[in-house]
């Protein structure tokens, strides 16, 4: 119906990934927040697996808008 | 107020407020599309089988269903998949090629409008009612919940929270309708995928992997009275009840899990089968359930494997995890999700794993206002108060008004059901026991039309309300041990006892759908047939030409895709058994 819902999961995820992976490497040295998650950098993981699925996703809306046109 | 220790940061309410905005664009970006009733009710029958099969599963996945099933599977273990495997793929699958030719190719808009075609008005009617009522107290009750998790867990204040999410969904479903509903459903789909994720990894890595788990459960199971691994098998310890936790045998799962309760919630449940009806052709139609089988039934290992690891963790005194106590001193396993989220993780995933479960608390609503308006303005507006009149574009406007009035409607009843929720603490138990008396006879009496073209209306009327009676009479005449309200049954007489709630539940189902088929099977009989083999066409199995596939290719046939579905749910069986 009228819109790609490809197109807002890849910018929501791409924006949200973005903002996550930013914030794990600006708090990436402060251990004792990390305790917690195992030591684990948990933003940065996140937030790097969810800008590709975003970037991914936003690749495919591009492309059957593509498709569509030609 | 349950002391949770729950400190939110600012990267946390900003990840949250992404998400809701993106949440309202997207139904601002549908108000355009929405052009006349059929737009905005059905959603143009436009959906790709791949969103309508998110959206499918997803109407689902709510957050009462997330936060039980984790509850369940501290409890029960992985007993608590067969909602998933047994419980919900066979039906699914059937669903999908025996029974959405019929709902799609009828060209009904809704559940009761296909009982309207197949039996008559009057039946039709006594659904399109009790299901109308039925949403609306189901939306008022997810907002109760939404609110009362924001207030205790987060400490807002309990009103402003059941407002402000009110109006979040009353924005995005008067926008976009049932389109906006079912984008937000897939959006939801993803955010809770990968906003549960990590706790999952975590909570497994914590304990040293599955088997590291297992070994640790050993004992705490063992404590319990039960074999060892109970907890991570799910049919081993089905051959006696009192041998596993859920307290019910392999035949009682299989009848009243497999058979009567599943095939009554995902086959004849509006608010699931309308996602399927929004698809773009008989073949994504088909597909839509199938598509949702596959991720279908992964997620236990995203809601309850977690659930098992928080078992061990409470037992663990070096893990400093504990479950919130109620007044009677026992263990609120509803907040086990909450409490992990709690323990594993940090500012920025902690945000989004909380969106995710505000989001599927909001999508549930969205999803009972949205199968409320399409009942409410087809099945009760558009015939007993305004028929359809010769002047189509008019109608158009009208029906389009009157659905988006619907939808103010049914939010603010809803609002009213959260405070009746939260002045009657039973009401969801009330809920959920009527709604599996109401489905498990509409099961067999639309079963019997799509199979049997003897069915008759007359017959199906009475069917249903025999099986809702004799529902109703079993409730009243046995009670799960330990019941102390009359919500959970024995209001006749204590004349038997069930040693869990669950096993209560299942074996009502099973006589309502019995009694159910029985009555209109006989009565059939001993009734006319009005309607012409005409008039069933397309709505009765034998009187509708096979659909065709051949001239799909074989991967991209739905029988193709229901075998791999079922192949990988015999192995995950096998696997886990």
């Amino acid at each position: 119906m009228g819109i790609d819902i490809k197109l807002p999961i890849g910018l929501m995820f791409s924006i949200l990934g973005f903002i996550l992976t930013l914030f794990g490497i600006f708090t990436g040295s402060d251990a004792s927040m990390y305790s917690r998650s195992l030591g684990i950098n948990v933003n940065l993981w996140s937030g790097a697996g969810m800008l590709v699925f975003g970037l991914i996703m936003l690749a495919l809306a591009i492309r059957s808008r593509k498709s569509k046109t030609t | 107020m349950i002391d949770t220790g729950f400190v939110l940061s600012w990267i946390d309410y900003l990840v949250m407020i992404v998400y809701f905005a993106f949440v309202l664009g997207i139904g601002w970006a549908l108000k355009r599309f929405m052009k006349d009733a059929n737009a905005f009710l059905e959603a143009g029958r436009s959906m790709p089988a791949w969103v309508a099969g998110l959206a499918f599963i997803s109407t689902n996945l709510g957050a009462l269903e997330v936060m039980g099933m984790t509850g369940s599977g501290a409890k029960y273990g992985m007993l608590t998949t067969h909602f998933y495997w047994i419980g919900a793929i066979p039906a699914m699958v059937f669903l999908a090629l025996f029974m959405m030719p019929f709902y799609y190719g009828s060209k009904a808009r809704s559940v009761p409008e296909y009982l309207k075609l197949r039996y008559d008005e009057k039946t039709r009617g006594l659904n399109a009612i009790l299901f109308a009522v039925m949403t609306i107290l189901a939306s008022g009750i997810s907002m109760y919940a939404l609110a009362i998790l924001m207030e205790k867990v987060l400490g807002w204040n309990f009103h402003l929270s059941l407002l402000l999410s009110a109006a979040i969904v009353l924005a995005y479903t008067y926008l976009g309708g049932l389109s906006s509903a079912i984008y937000n459903e897939v959006l939801q789909f993803f955010i809770i995928v990968i906003g549960l994720l990590p706790i999952v990894l975590l909570s497994l890595k914590d304990l040293g992997g599955w088997h590291g788990m297992q070994e640790q459960l050993a004992p705490i199971v063992s404590g319990k009275g039960f074999a060892p691994d109970t907890w991570t098998t799910t049919w081993k310890y089905t051959g006696e009840a009192k041998a596993n936790p859920m307290g019910v045998e392999w035949y009682g799962i299989f009848a009243g899990l497999g058979f009567v309760l599943s095939f009554g919630y995902w086959c004849t449940n509006f608010l699931i089968v309308q996602r399927a009806m929004s698809a773009e052709s008989t073949t994504a139609a088909r597909n839509t359930p199938l598509i949702g089988a596959l991720p279908k039934m992964f997620i236990p290992f995203l809601i309850i494997v977690p659930g098992i690891a928080a078992l061990v963790l409470m037992n663990t005194p070096g893990k400093g995890f504990s479950l919130p106590v109620n007044e009677a001193g026992q263990p609120i396993w509803d907040y086990t999700i909450i409490m992990l989220l709690k323990q594993y993780l940090p500012a920025g995933v902690l945000g989004l794993g909380i969106t995710a479960l505000l989001a599927s608390f909001m999508s549930g609503m969205a999803g009972n206002v949205s199968a409320f308006n399409t009942v409410w303005t087809y099945d009760i507006y558009q015939s007993y108060i305004r028929p359809v009149t010769a002047d189509k574009a008019s109608d158009d406007r009208h029906y389009l008004k009157v659905g988006r009035m619907a939808t103010i409607f049914g939010v603010v009843v809803s609002i009213g059901a959260a405070y009746l929720a939260s002045m009657f603490g039973n009401i969801m138990d009330f809920l959920q026991t009527i709604f599996s008396m109401i489905n498990a006879p509409l099961f067999a009496v639309i079963f019997l039309g799509m199979f049997w073209k003897r069915t008759t209306g007359h017959a199906a009327f009475i069917g249903l309300l025999a099986g809702f009676l004799v529902a109703l009479m079993h409730h009243g005449i046995t009670f799960p041990e330990g019941a102390d309200t009359l919500v959970k049954g024995g209001w006749i007489c204590k004349c038997h006892a069930y040693p869990v709630e669950m096993a209560q539940n299942f074996w009502t189902a099973i006589y309502a759908c019995a009694t159910s088929a029985l009555v209109t099977v006989g009565l059939s009989f001993a009734t006319r047939q009005k309607k012409s083999d005409d008039d069933l066409r397309g709505l009765v199995y034998s009187l509708t030409p096979k659909l065709a596939e051949s001239h799909e290719p074989w991967y991209r046939r739905s029988t193709t895709l229901a075998i791999v579905v079922l192949l990988i749910a015999t192995v995950l069986t096998v696997l886990f058994w």
